[in-house]
């Protein structure tokens, strides 16, 4: 069986999903296995997306109020995109009166987003931090775990750049 | 290619050279029998068996050889590393409480007063591989049972043992079976919570990756035992590496006839299903657990019913720890008499902890239950690291409490530990120095559990908000001296108006704190003062006379806040400093005075 009202044609990833629900569809409590579900769209897509809740409610038969609230619940699931690579800004004191702002304004304007959104090619999330200690390099940004300090809006470009066309060219 | 033996070879007097001489043995020995890999060799000092000689242990499987000459390397390696049968006459077959516990792992301190029962193969077999699971009395309980034992025998056996749940509560695990058995359903099931949500806490996920089988062979013989023929573990997503040992522990054990139908030829039929969390930490609770396996937010229940009655999809359920199903085995293998003869009068057993925080040795540990504190972080732990004195023990983490130095010689049981004011909880266990601030300690829980509330309580969900609201001015130096009454009014309040075990020990690192430190509160509050110098805000950095004008700290500090001309004192503008510490860590000349 499969769903026909929201059947994504065109996108693999759906194809994918589909499959995995219909194995599970004979088993008993086929609707207990919704958290198992989201986890596998999570990795197929990366995060939960309303039109992903939407199809596994149509494809489960659960409806989409139930799925919004098990997704919300749980740390684990992502609702927003969440890029290759999260650019946090620290905005502790330090770094604060430093310039922190400015950095997150180059940063917002390089990335055309606003804070917590991923940019559209994917490649960054941009996140607010508390003091990450590293105050004397204030001001101070980390991309995944690596600290970044001594920021000016140049240097904030440039290490940007060297990111975006890593991984453009892995893709 | 991959090491299919490792040989351990130890010397009675330990002389290295007689061990090298050993190794050197063998490896003529492997040479003269085309054995050219597959063989990886450790030394250890001595196994405390004292009156035998060299000895060389061969594992999988710990083979224990004794009085080991040249001539008996040539037949281990020709008769057990080629052949595959060891050599029986000259193996040492010791009392097997001992050689549960060293096994490979020597005889350091930290391994001396410990006693491996849940973690028994733990570092010792290749989990993936159920042969050497099996080389290690794997699955002999099931067999065990399925031919020699009634289900009421089997739990008359649990129940004799007095073991009791190690996930936090400690229940008795017997009772809990014989409930879940008397309760009437056509259908059952068992449960294993993996679930491990205590920060800094990792027993269940190492049992899991060292010996996935011993927890499928436990809930097996429950099933038995209870009439229940499925089974699910619970585990957490954020355990990938405990995942994959898992499905393929099951898979192997499926193919081997020790899961699935007509169990070992048996009329018995048992199965297991792995089902993934998804990061909240109340799902650990046993009813919200359920919840989650049933595809729902993870909301505790009410109880009654409890599981035993009513659990998933409706019908009776028995939920165990994983520590507790390790200990299943060894309870079916050597006998209910044998277990409870380790332990205290009603802790039977060991627990294993994860002991962390300012201790020389941190990792897992397991100990017979009786064990003092002092035992462990100083004979096992190796003590404080340096020369720091010791402030507290944290036991129980964000549901348990803090224990004061007088409390070092506490035993480690379920009462005892109850009795000194924390509880034996899931088994962390930190060891706190005087460079930790008691308030701040607490506060770190808080915020812990205070974001993990399921927020279905008021008292649990926004209490803990204002507990720790106080809590933040407190280490700002910004309390207010009726602070200490209202947080203790808040955290009774919480304790008895709340739903699930969350709210209900939340406060508990909190209130254990204010009861055995309350010196270090009311110093915050009413002095402005953190003696661990750790609360930021309540620290000053003043220049004292041994400046030279080196200008270093000028340089650094973040916010201008240091003046001074070059060559003369300089001064920090504590209305400016913002107590980053840049300034302490640079100057040479210590200068800087942190107060
Ligand atoms: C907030 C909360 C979290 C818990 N987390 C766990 C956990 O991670 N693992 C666990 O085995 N038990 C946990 N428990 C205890 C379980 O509710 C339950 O008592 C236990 O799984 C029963 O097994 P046992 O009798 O073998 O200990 C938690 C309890 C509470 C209230
Ligand atoms: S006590 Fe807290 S965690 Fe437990 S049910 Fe109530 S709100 Fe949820
Ligand atoms: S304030 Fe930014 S690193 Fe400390």
């Amino acid at each position: 069986m499969s769903c026909n009202d929201c059947n994504k044609v065109g996108d693999p990833r759906y194809d994918e999903l589909q499959v995995y629900i219909d194995s599970l569809r004979d088993k008993p409590h086929f609707e207990s296995y919704l958290i198992a579900v989201l986890h596998r769209a999570q990795g197929l897509f990366g995060y939960l997306s309303e039109e992903t809740m939407n199809y596994v409610s149509c494809d489960m038969n659960i409806p989409t109020a139930q799925i919004w609230g098990v997704a919300t619940f749980y740390h684990f699931f992502n609702l927003a995109e969440q890029g290759k690579h999260t650019v946090s800004v620290c905005m502790g004191t330090a770094c604060y009166v430093k310039g922190a702002a400015e950095v997150l304004e180059t940063l917002k304007k390089e990335l055309g987003v606003e804070v917590g959104e991923t940019s559209a090619d994917k490649i960054f999330t941009l996140d607010e931090a508390r003091c990450v200690g590293a105050c004397g390099l204030a001001p101070v940004m980390m991309i995944d775990d690596e600290i970044y300090g001594d920021l000016t809006p140049d240097k904030v470009v440039a290490i940007i750049k060297k990111y975006r066309e890593k991984a453009k060219g892995a893709a | 290619m991959e090491t299919k033996y490792t040989i351990t070879l130890c010397d009675a007097e330990f002389s290295s050279e007689h061990s090298i001489g050993l190794k050197g043995a063998f490896e003529k020995a492997a040479k003269a029998n085309s054995l050219e890999s597959g063989l990886r060799f450790t030394t250890c000092k001595t196994l405390g068996l004292k009156d035998k000689g060299a000895i060389v242990v061969v594992n999988p499987g710990y083979f224990v050889y004794g009085d080991v000459t040249e001539e008996l390397v040539n037949k281990i390696v020709a008769e057990h590393l080629v052949g595959g049968e060891a050599v029986q006459e000259n193996l040492i077959k010791e009392d097997h409480l001992f050689n549960r516990s060293f096994k490979t792992f020597g005889d350091s301190e930290f391994f001396g007063k410990q006693l491996r029962i849940a973690l028994r193969n733990c570092g010792n077999i290749d989990p993936d591989n159920i042969d050497d699971y099996l080389a290690n009395r794997g699955y002999e309980a099931i067999a065990k049972v399925l031919t020699d034992m009634t289900p009421v025998d089997v739990i008359q056996e649990v129940k004799k043992s007095g073991v009791r749940g190690r996930g936090g509560a400690g229940f008795p695990t017997g009772l809990k079976w014989e409930f879940t058995q008397r309760s009437q359903a056509d259908e059952k099931y068992v449960v294993c919570n993996a679930d491990e949500g205590d920060p800094g806490a990792f027993m269940d996920r190492s049992t899991i990756e060292g010996d996935p089988h011993t927890v499928l062979e436990g809930m097996s013989i429950a099933g038995y035992a209870i009439g229940a023929s499925k089974g699910v573990i619970y585990i957490r997503a954020e355990y990938p590496l405990a995942i994959k040992r898992l499905e393929k522990a099951i898979v192997d054990a499926r193919n081997a006839g020790f899961l699935g139908t007509k169990i070992l030829g048996s009329d018995f039929d048992f199965d297991i299903e792995l089902r993934l969390g998804a990061g909240a930490f109340v799902c650990g609770e046993e009813t919200a657990l359920l919840n989650s396996i049933e595809g729902r937010r993870g909301m505790p229940r009410p109880r009654p019913p409890f599981p035993a009655q009513s659990g998933l999809f409706g019908k009776p359920t028995l939920i165990n720890n994983v520590e507790t199903w390790a200990n299943i085995p060894v309870i079916i293998l050597d006998g209910s008499e044998w277990f409870s003869s380790v332990g205290t009068e009603n802790s039977k057993g060991t627990k294993v902890f994860a002991l962390a925080g300012k201790v020389v040795n941190t990792g897992l540990v397991e100990v017979p239950m009786g064990t003092t504190l002092r035992d462990i972080v100083y004979d096992i732990g190796g003590g404080i690291p340096n020369g720091k004195k010791l402030k507290a023990i944290q036991t129980g983490g964000p549901s348990g409490g803090c224990l004061p130095v007088e409390y070092l010689d506490t035993k480690i049981d379920y009462e005892s530990l109850a009795k000194a004011g924390s509880i034996m909880g899931s088994g962390g266990m930190i060891v706190i120095d005087e460079d930790t601030c008691m308030v701040n300690i607490a506060k770190f829980f808080l915020e812990f559990t205070q974001d993990e509330s399921c927020g279905k309580c008021t008292p649990c969900r926004e209490g803990t908000k204002r507990m720790l609201e106080i809590l933040t001015r407190i280490t700002e130096g910004k309390g207010k001296p009726e602070d200490i009454a209202k947080l203790e009014r808040l955290g009774n309040m919480i304790k008895k108006a709340s739903l699930c075990g969350l709210g209900q020990s939340a406060p508990n690192p909190v209130l254990s704190t204010i009861k055995n430190f309350r010196e270090e509160y009311e110093e915050h509050i009413n002095e402005g003062k953190c003696r661990a110098g750790q609360c930021q805000s309540l620290l000053s950095y003043v220049i004292n006379d041994k400046c030279v004008g080196c200008g270093a700290c000028k340089r650094v500090c973040p916010v201008d806040a240091i003046s001074g001309e070059k060559k003369e004192a300089h001064l920090i503008d504590q209305e400016k400093c913002i107590k980053c510490g840049q300034c302490y860590q640079v100057c040479k000349f210590k200068a800087i005075d942190k107060l």
